[in-house]
């Protein structure tokens, strides 16, 4: 969906708006994280999900966020160095020798 | 049983080489998030030292109510909270700035200036090498407290109630430093990888 359509569905939302329980975008994406964690009520659950189908630049946004939770998930661990290795290997002896 | 538990029951037993291999696989990310709760890099590395004595200490007191991750971290976190001059927990919720930029959005409250695409960008035309360290320097430049909290949510995958235990927090608070830390994160990714000016 190109970036016009998206503005022309927000302008004849816009003129809905004075109903209270309709989200708007900048409220979206300070609810997302609490959509991702299950942490929204069922009504509010449902409006973010009627913004969703409506709004393609939130429906990037929600997947933007998806995608930056799985790219930190990727990261990769550092490597040990040679002389971390021994000293855990000699604190694993000294704390044998405690006995 | 999984690779942990089997880890944790050769380690009661005496196996050096157990030890070894829970190195390999926690050191650097308790290392990462030791850093996040002390001023140096030697200090960190002491705080993780210090945890890794403290869990070999504690094998026969530990319970196994919760996973041997969680207790690790757990055990980082009370010696790297003893340690680090900041004091964590008497510091609010603090930087409380927008998800998105206000600028971004018109009166309505719609967009104005819609994120840029990336993701593709991230797929296909950037090596995993660079995207981590493009994630690396998005973590560091967080906020320590909501780095603490991404890094073990995200990076390590805990999930949202062990990372309360973890350190500390409540399940809201948690939510809130998770969501300002994601959000900031996306912001770099979109900065480095979105096509459009902004």
């Amino acid at each position: 969906m190109s970036f016009l359509s998206g503005v022309l569905r927000f302008r004849s939302r816009s003129r809905s708006r004075s109903r209270p329980s309709e989200l708007v975008c900048q409220e979206v994406v300070e609810v997302v994280t609490d959509y991702l964690e299950g942490a929204l009520s069922p009504a509010d659950r449902r409006r973010f999900e009627v913004h969703l189908a409506g709004c393609p630049h939130c429906t990037e946004y929600l997947a933007q966020m998806r995608e930056t939770i799985r790219l930190a998930g990727r990261i990769a661990p550092e490597d040990l160095t040679p002389s971390m290795r021994t000293d855990l290997t000699d604190l694993y002896r000294r704390w044998r020798a405690e006995g | 049983m999984d690779a942990d538990a089997s880890l944790l029951r050769r380690l009661r037993d005496g196996d050096e080489q157990a030890f070894a291999a829970l190195v390999e696989r926690y050191h650097s990310s308790m290392l990462r998030l030791a850093l996040s709760f002390v001023p140096s890099r030697a200090v960190a590395e002491e705080v993780v030292q210090d945890t890794w004595l403290g869990v070999l200490r504690g094998l026969d007191r530990f319970e196994e109510r919760s996973s041997l991750r969680t207790w690790l971290f757990t055990i980082l976190v009370n010696r790297a909270r003893t340690t680090g001059v900041r004091e964590a927990r008497s510091v609010p919720v603090s930087d409380a700035g927008p998800a998105v930029d206000a600028s971004r959005f018109g009166p309505s409250g719609a967009w104005v200036l819609p994120p840029d695409h990336w993701i593709e960008e991230a797929e296909n035309r950037i090596d995993a090498v660079k995207l981590s360290e493009l994630i690396r320097v998005g973590l560091d430049g967080l906020p320590a407290r909501q780095r603490e909290v991404v890094l073990l949510r995200d990076v390590e995958g805990l999930s949202g109630a062990e990372v309360c235990d973890v350190l500390a927090i409540s399940e809201a608070n948690q939510r809130v430093l998770l969501h300002r830390g994601r959000s900031k994160l996306r912001q770099v990714l979109e900065s480095e990888l979105g096509g459009g000016p902004r």
